[in-house]
């Protein structure tokens, strides 16, 4: 027989001075006299440390003439500063076995730094040398410009990110939410150096920035860094943007022509912002709908019931101005319109008829449940940290989430899915091979049906 | 308690970071590795099965990826989607992977929770429904999921071709998830031959990282694996795939905006003694400060995009790969040459010593830093057991600290041939009319 038992053999012992058994984050928060709010988190698990900076500066702050504005800012920030050149950079970084990333989104840019504790001084000196002092050299704009063009060009192949594109300028128009971060090649091509430094200088401040530090590191060790490598951050004052909301769009169909097996669709319209008081009764909603992966209506029926598609899914997307509601799956072509069809009666039904009491505890049982997977590694907390700041909640909602779920009623959930879910006015975007998929418009409801 | 205990200390890198591994092997040959994380209030729980596409045959591939599907179509215990949705309810995820090796489950929960699992596992090991209709209906699924993956990603479309090129004999030249037409033959009967061959103590293993005490959970597999008898005698791997004598070319046209070229050369997995020295070899080529970026992308701006892949996680020696995208006007000769000027460069002269120090530090602070996530830590675990023995993971830091520039020059002269590859060129076509 195979694996007999096997002799104890003792290669090395060792007492592990274990972590307590730490269920909620110890974390402090501190704003510097320069107005950086900064969180931090000790953990000795590992002799590592993730930094996640969040400066409020994303697409949403850029003039629509120079969309990319943003996107190209943070791509720069590592391209070059007054002592280091792009190879510099990456060598450095790189030599030390440390990852350093900076990206930006529609609301926000971050910078995201993973070091081994032993290199935490080099670490900090490079992050803090492309967050205060990047050049944008031309050279460099002009190489990322290109590659930003080309990456854009290879995204036309995905079949995903076509739907995703052309449902965001559906649905949000001239919001800039409705555009892609990294802008048109038309309007990369129109942004210069001298707006770069211009929106460098402009929000990346410290009174407009957010610091998550997580690791092994003390306070005092911190204070330490923060003096010495950002020291010389000085405040200046920020003026917030207005963004005015998106228009709501009409029902419309977009049908995208490829030659593809497969019928990528989303469905959907305008959500809610984050802050939002039935965020928490949307979260429950819609992970009975389409959020709650096997254990949701819309992979029951579309994959498991019809055999119709390997995933199917929906999501309430809230940003800080504006958000979305989408479903979304792929099919083949010729089963488009059955599963276009399944969605509107799924979405109809639980608008119609009150989630079994089942239905709403399982819900409620895994978002309460699940949520400590939020914050189960270093770059996971630090990450959840700063959007728990970026959207205000204060740091008591990490405690306090798993209530604000469990006061969800059965009643919040027709109340919120007839007030957030729309089965007549919404956007249906279909990329396919056309001639297969031959979409057809989606039946409107029975007259008297609700 | 009719057990003993191995307890290994693995030490990573030069640091303070280490993780006890707790062993022990039931006497239906069940092995279990234990490893405690107690940062988090939560637990992983892995089984992995030794059985993967390599062992299923022409004409029935993807079973083994179907049969993983079918795993979560129930038992009598838990009805179809009952599984996934009773380990949601606890806040826990679940989910599978099959690849050519191995097909493993695993489920993510909250630590007091996690006999849920031995429930699931040591039920759906035995019991497994396989309901006809069911079967016929994942079958549609999984075929969704190839035309996803595959039939409509140009560049993935291509991966597959080049693979399937690359090995004449092994069956490592199919894709895991199987031929299109293989999929519609597979019947009920094929996945549950499959299932009661390779279902079983003696073929598998657990893993479970996490907020446990490895002495009671292994208590609580044992209660509840112990019963079950040992299975079938693990059938031997037989397929050698001879030398490769000249280099192979495919070509795939298909409508994509962009050539993309990918080159496979054959090369020996872990533990070889030549493979640490391709893992550097590759960490030198790769990233933003490796050789190809610096070259294709930065200086010369021919390529999007260029990069390097090679795992030394299978079980006989598979495939070490170069590709790149080509930029817009960019003949994909040109990125084809250049890929291979730098495996040259390599080949006849040594990396410099900054470069070979660069390339062990990324990989030691990356198996350092992996480290942080539960889930990894057991992934790790199983990937080195399957191929031979967890240990390896141990000796994994040493071994890359022991590869010199010479080294990373022979392995390139040695296996980054002309005669050892076969290279894929994605030619993109566009649709006439709309």
């Amino acid at each position: 027989m195979k694996g007999k038992l096997l002799s104890a053999l003792v290669v090395a012992v060792a007492l592990l001075s274990m972590c307590a058994r730490a269920a909620a984050l110890d974390v402090n928060r501190e704003v510097t006299p320069e107005g950086l709010t900064v969180l931090h988190v000790k953990r000795q698990n590992l002799p590592m440390v993730v930094v996640s900076l969040l400066v409020r500066a994303g697409a949403a702050h850029e003039p629509e003439e120079l969309a990319g504005l943003a996107h190209l800012t943070a791509s720069l920030l590592d391209e070059g500063t007054k002592t280091r050149t792009a190879m510099q950079i990456s060598e450095e970084i790189s030599y030390i076995g440390a990852r350093l990333g900076v990206s930006a989104g529609m609301d926000y840019t971050t910078l995201n730094l993973t070091v081994l504790k032993k290199d935490i001084n080099k670490g900090f000196e490079v992050f803090s040398d492309v967050l205060l002092n990047p050049t944008f050299p031309e050279e460099e704009i002009k190489r990322i410009k290109d590659l930003v063009k080309g990456s854009l060009r290879q995204r036309e192949e995905d079949p995903s990110f076509l739907a995703r594109k052309a449902f965001n300028e559906e649905i949000y128009g001239g919001h800039p939410y409705g555009r892609l971060v990294e802008g048109s090649p038309e309007s990369i091509d129109a942004v210069g150096q001298g707006a770069m430094v211009g929106f460098h200088s402009e929000h990346f401040v410290p009174n407009n920035s957010i610091l998550a530090v997580v690791g092994d590191i003390t306070a005092d060790e911190l204070d330490g860094m923060l003096e010495k490598y950002l020291g010389d951050w000085r405040r200046k004052p920020v003026s917030p943007i207005e963004v005015p909301p998106p228009e709501n769009p009409l029902r419309k169909v977009v049908k995208v022509d490829r030659d593809l097996t497969h019928a990528n669709i989303i469905l959907g319209h305008l959500g809610v912002r984050r802050d939002n008081p039935d965020y928490y009764a949307l979260s429950v909603m819609n992970y009975i709908l389409g959020g709650g992966g096997f254990s949701s209506r819309l992979m029951a029926s579309v994959r498991d019931e019809m055999g119709l598609a390997y995933d199917v899914h929906s999501f309430f997307s809230p940003g800080k101005h504006s958000g979305s509601f989408r479903a979304g799956v792929q099919t083949k072509n010729a089963s488009a319109n059955t599963v276009i069809d399944e969605i509107l009666r799924q979405i109809r039904l639980i608008r119609d008829e009150k989630v079994s009491q089942k239905e709403l505890e399982d819900a409620k049982a895994f978002l309460i449940g699940s949520y400590p997977r939020k914050f189960d590694t270093m770059s996971k907390i630090a990450g959840f940290l700063v959007q728990v700041e970026f959207f205000g909640l204060g740091l008591h909602y990490i405690d306090e989430y798993p209530e604000l779920i469990r006061s969800v009623t059965e009643d919040d959930m027709l109340r919120v899915a007839r007030k957030y879910l729309d089965p007549e006015n919404f956007v249906l975007v279909v990329v396919a091979n056309q001639s297969e998929a031959e979409v057809k418009e989606p039946l409107k409801p029975e007259p008297g049906a609700q | 308690m009719r057990w003993t205990l191995i307890f290994i200390w693995l030490l990573a890198a030069s640091t303070t970071a280490f993780a006890g591994v707790s062993e022990y092997t039931l006497q239906n040959g069940l092995k279990v590795l234990v490893t405690e994380d107690h940062t988090s209030p939560l637990a992983v729980f892995q089984i992995w099965y030794r059985v993967g596409s390599r062992d299923e045959y022409s004409g029935k591939t993807g079973m083994s990826h179907l049969l993983e599907h079918m795993m979560f179509k129930g038992t009598e215990e838990y009805g179809p989607g009952g599984i996934s949705r009773e380990v949601m309810r606890y806040g826990g995820t679940d989910n599978a992977f099959t690849s050519k090796e191995y097909t493993a489950y695993f489920q993510i929960l909250p630590s007091d929770r996690i006999g849920l699992s031995m429930d699931i596992e040591s039920d759906r090991m035995r019991n497994l429904l396989l309901d006809p209709d069911e079967t016929l209906s994942e079958r549609n699924v999984v075929m969704e999921e190839r035309r996803l993956r595959y039939e409509d990603d140009p560049q993935n479309a291509l991966f597959e071709a080049v693979v399937a090129a690359a090995f004449n004999v092994h069956p490592y030249r199919w894709p895991v998830i199987g031929w299109m037409s293989d999929l519609a033959s597979i019947q009920k009967e094929d996945l549950l031959r499959h299932y009661r061959t390779y279902y079983s103590p003696g073929n598998a293993f657990i893993v479970v990282a996490g907020d446990v005490r490895a002495d009671k959970i292994i208590d609580k597999i044992s209660e509840h694996f112990a019963g079950i008898e040992l299975g079938p005698e693990r059938r031997p791997h037989g397929s050698t795939e001879p030398t490769q004598k000249g280099e192979r070319r495919v070509y795939l046209r298909k409508e994509a905006e962009l050539p993309y070229v990918l080159a496979a050369y054959h090369v020996p997995a872990f533990p070889d003694e030549d493979s640490y020295p391709l893992e550097v070899l590759a960490e030198v080529l790769t990233g933003k400060s490796g050789r190809l970026y610096r070259e294709l992308v930065y200086e010369r701006k021919i390529a999007l995009n260029a990069d390097v892949g090679y795992s030394g996680m299978y079980g006989d020696p598979f495939l070490f790969f170069l590709d790149a995208t080509a930029s817009p006007g960019t003949d994909i000769e040109v990125v084809e040459k250049a890929l291979y000027k730098e495996v040259e460069a390599l080949a006849g002269e040594p990396p410099t010593e900054r470069e070979l120090q660069r390339a062990k530090n990324r990989l030691e602070a990356s198996f350092v830093m992996g480290q942080d996530s539960m889930f990894n830590q057991a992934m790790q675990l199983g990937l080195h057991e399957i191929i031979g023995d967890w240990r390896l993971m141990d000796r994994y830091v040493d071994e890359i600290r022991k590869v010199t520039a010479e080294d990373i020059s022979r392995a390139a002269a040695k296996y980054l041939t002309r005669d050892n590859r076969t290279v894929g060129i994605l030619i993109p076509q566009k649709r006439t009319a709309e």
